[in-house]
């Protein structure tokens, strides 16, 4: 495997997030099928595809914010629980960033920090503040802790709402086309907070459009197109060598502007 | 204009009727509270008998619900609110308190469906990101849901407060002490000072409203969750 990104990398001996046969319809629509997708410990897989080809529902899956109706999904091993506080547990430990951040609109940029932490986690409120004045500086917005949502950008938005997940100490974090609803001017801060996560060992799926992402920090690229994942490679040779005609199109039409 | 005052007691009847307001406002919205977290719920019989309950009691006359509390409950079920001693005498206690029972009761119904179009203004993401944390079903309504549903709720609940202030007066129905029913007495036993009754206790209900109306309206704007 070539590897041309730098930083702690994988360890392909342990797998972490685990589908197996996942179906899942929509009415008469087939939005995943037959999924099969190991993501190993540490591992960055980028998911691409055309819209529609059910990307976002693969990554809504993993934490049950969507339903399946057959297969199976392991997370370190364990089955997805179907309802209540186990499911909230698990979800605990799998982090969501969302296409429009979701910060919670009442709440300060702590509190929407804090607020996993100490009900989730029992953290006590200094210490859960500290480590949330440590993430928010990691993320570059800690200047805005006492702000509310909807005073920031869109780009300190997202890289908050990266601070939230990270505040839970997720094991695995899923990022939902974190860009798409972002100004172009400010993608590249939120991509830059994704790098360094990368960098850093943390296991992702990231479903997104920018392929400069998935070049930089992908380990893996899984492509998708209706409901199925055609093709499988390190960035380098998918976006060099595409094996499959659907793939070839889709890069086509989108690399050559 | 000081018998009605003095002779027929108006100035203790516009505090029952403030009494009946909150007593009522509070019940209101804690059972509305509760009827919108079972409408909520992710259990189908709890949504059923939330929605049930809103049909029924929305649809139901506020005048038939107090004579029911009062006739049914009390008279043929032997329902007992008040003690045999209670100060201010058993049957004035114990009717106010079947009207509290029955203006809560409906107006509950009201404020249950106030706080689901308060609900209904907040993004769907809202409810997944509080899941995605790991938050339980009663955390996400308690931190993200409510909150943001009763801030978006104030115009609505407001209009609840105001509806409920001047309902109060169906309570003369079972003989509650009420500006309503000195109303009554006037014209019954002194109908020269109809007018001048008339025109007071009106402006006692302005009184009342206006400040609620006002209210509602600065904390409709003042607590609106910027999105």
């Amino acid at each position: 495997m070539t590897d041309t990104n730098d930083g702690p990398r994988r360890t392909p001996d342990r797998p972490l997030v685990v589908l197996e046969n996942v179906n899942k319809h929509f009415g008469d629509l087939h939005v995943l099928k037959d999924i099969n997708l190991t993501v190993h410990e540490g591992e960055v897989v980028v998911v691409i595809g055309p819209s529609g080809s059910g990307k976002s529902t693969l990554c809504r899956t993993i934490n049950r914010l969507e339903t399946f109706e057959s297969g199976r999904i392991t997370i370190a091993g364990k089955e997805l629980p179907q309802e209540g506080k186990d499911l909230a547990r698990l979800r605990a430990d799998v982090g969501m960033v969302f296409q429009s951040f979701n910060l919670f609109a009442h709440k300060t940029i702590l509190e929407n920090v804090t607020l996993g932490p100490t009900k989730v986690r029992g953290l006590k409120t200094a210490a859960a503040k500290d480590r949330a004045m440590e993430l928010l500086k990691r993320v570059g917005v800690e200047h805005q802790a006492a702000k509310y949502p909807a005073q920031l950008s869109g780009g300190q938005q997202q890289r908050v709402a990266i601070a939230r997940s990270l505040a839970m100490e997720p094991t695995v974090m899923l990022f939902d086309e974190p860009t798409s609803a972002l100004d172009p001017e400010m993608i590249n801060e939120v991509l830059d907070v994704m790098t360094q996560l990368a960098h850093s060992g943390m296991t992702m799926i990231v479903v997104t459009h920018e392929m400069g992402f998935a070049r930089k920090a992908a380990d893996r690229v899984v492509f998708m197109a209706d409901g199925a994942i055609v093709e499988e490679n390190t960035p380098e040779e998918f976006f060099t060598h595409p094996r499959s005609a659907r793939a070839k199109d889709f890069l086509g039409k989108i690399l050559t502007h | 204009m000081q018998t009605i005052f003095e002779q027929f007691g108006l100035l203790a009847a516009f505090w029952m009727t403030i009494k009946l307001t909150l007593w009522s406002a509070l019940f209101a919205t804690v059972i509305g509270t509760l009827v919108a977290i079972m409408r909520l719920s992710p259990v189908g019989i709890l949504r059923q008998l939330g929605a049930t309950y809103v049909t029924l009691v929305r649809n139901t006359p506020l005048t038939l619900i107090m004579i029911f509390s009062s006739i049914a409950l009390s008279g043929v079920l032997g329902l007992v609110l008040a003690s045999r001693d209670a100060p201010g005498g058993y049957i004035a206690t114990q009717n106010f308190r079947l009207a509290v029972l029955a203006l809560s009761v409906y107006h509950a119904a009201f404020v249950c469906e106030a706080i689901r179009s308060g609900v209904n203004t907040i993004p769907l993401g809202q409810a997944e990101a509080a899941r995605s944390i790991g938050l339980t079903f009663s955390q996400s309504l308690r931190e993200i849901i409510l909150p943001q549903a009763f801030r978006g709720a104030v115009t609505p609940l407001g209009n609840t407060l105001i509806a409920l202030t001047k309902n109060t007066t169906i309570a003369a129905a079972i003989g509650v002490a009420e500006t309503a029913l000195v109303m009554r007495n006037v014209a019954e036993f002194d109908p020269g000072l109809l007018w001048t009754a008339f025109g007071l206790i009106a402006l006692g209900f302005v009184i009342l409203t206006v400040p609620m109306g006002l209210a509602t309206s600065f904390l409709a704007h003042r607590l609106a969750v910027k999105r």
